[in-house]
């Protein structure tokens, strides 16, 4: 069960209307490595891990679906008020053919999310080196879109955002030195 | 610690047929996680308010990204601490 908060994990401001930037922020909202797939990964991973880390990967799954309210924000900011042309100016002609001005989960390049994007391989060594790789990935993804963006506003919550891929990472990392931790090692085989 | 050794470089080859100018360094990131393994106890923190705009209550792991032209600009953000 959740309990949900009306408030975001993070202020998100936007000071310049550039939508074009909407269709890079996508990337994090429906792409490989973006916030949807994460949250789904942890939180279906977690079923199938030791005891002691589930927990780790409850809390994970559960921040990455705030995250993923804030890129909502983010991206319904940039284009809420774009007109037809102005969607079509700023590379979203497409999107606007099949979506209006709804958001969907596509990548940057338009192509639909999809579950052969996230893995559970039951192995939780397996899992929990893909989830660091994944935090990785979207710690990356954050510096290009920082790259590419000039507004000093969402550049701040998108650092926010990096930082807590840098924790997520962290994390992992320790949840896998907890299960190489001999003591529960059977001594009798 | 200083964010600036979160960050390495190097120098990519040049070819003197490349069509563009060159790129002549490279930066890529090497954020603090990777150097810490477990995490030990008794790590210095922020605040509790700047914690929450820093993104991490542990000062040894944050590492705030800024871009080439944020860092030319030398924005206000730069040099500015949760």
């Amino acid at each position: 069960m959740w309990v949900y908060e009306k408030k975001l994990q993070y202020p998100v401001k936007v000071s310049t209307c550039n939508p074009t930037l909407a269709k890079y922020l996508i990337e994090q909202y429906g792409g490989a490595d973006g916030e949807l797939a994460a949250a789904l990964r942890y939180l279906n991973q977690r079923y199938s891990i030791p005891d002691k880390v589930v927990g780790l990967l409850t809390d994970i799954g559960t921040e990455e679906f705030a995250h993923l309210e804030m890129i909502a924000t983010m991206v319904y900011k940039l284009t809420k008020d774009a007109t037809p042309d102005q969607m079509k100016a700023a590379g979203l002609g497409a999107h606007y053919a099949n979506h209006d001005n709804a958001l969907f989960y596509n990548n940057a390049a338009g192509a639909p999310w999809t579950a052969t994007y996230i893995q559970a391989k039951g192995d939780p060594i397996a899992d929990l080196y893909e989830d660091i790789a994944a935090e990785e990935k979207a710690r990356a993804t954050y510096q290009w879109l920082i790259d590419l963006s000039d507004d000093t506003d969402l550049n701040d919550s998108l650092r926010f955002l990096r930082e807590r891929e840098i924790i997520h990472s962290q994390r992992f990392r320790e949840a896998v030195e907890i299960l190489k931790e001999e003591r529960d090692r059977k001594k009798i085989f | 610690m200083n964010r600036h050794t979160w960050y390495r470089t190097y120098r990519p080859y040049i070819s003197p047929m490349d069509p563009c100018p060159p790129i002549k360094v490279k930066r890529y990131s090497t954020p603090p996680n990777l150097f810490v393994g477990f995490q030990p106890p008794g790590l210095e923190q922020f605040p509790a308010l700047a914690a929450l705009k820093a993104g991490t209550l542990w000062k040894c792991f944050y590492d705030p990204y800024y871009s080439l032209k944020e860092l030319k600009r030398g924005s206000e953000n730069e040099t500015a601490s949760p």
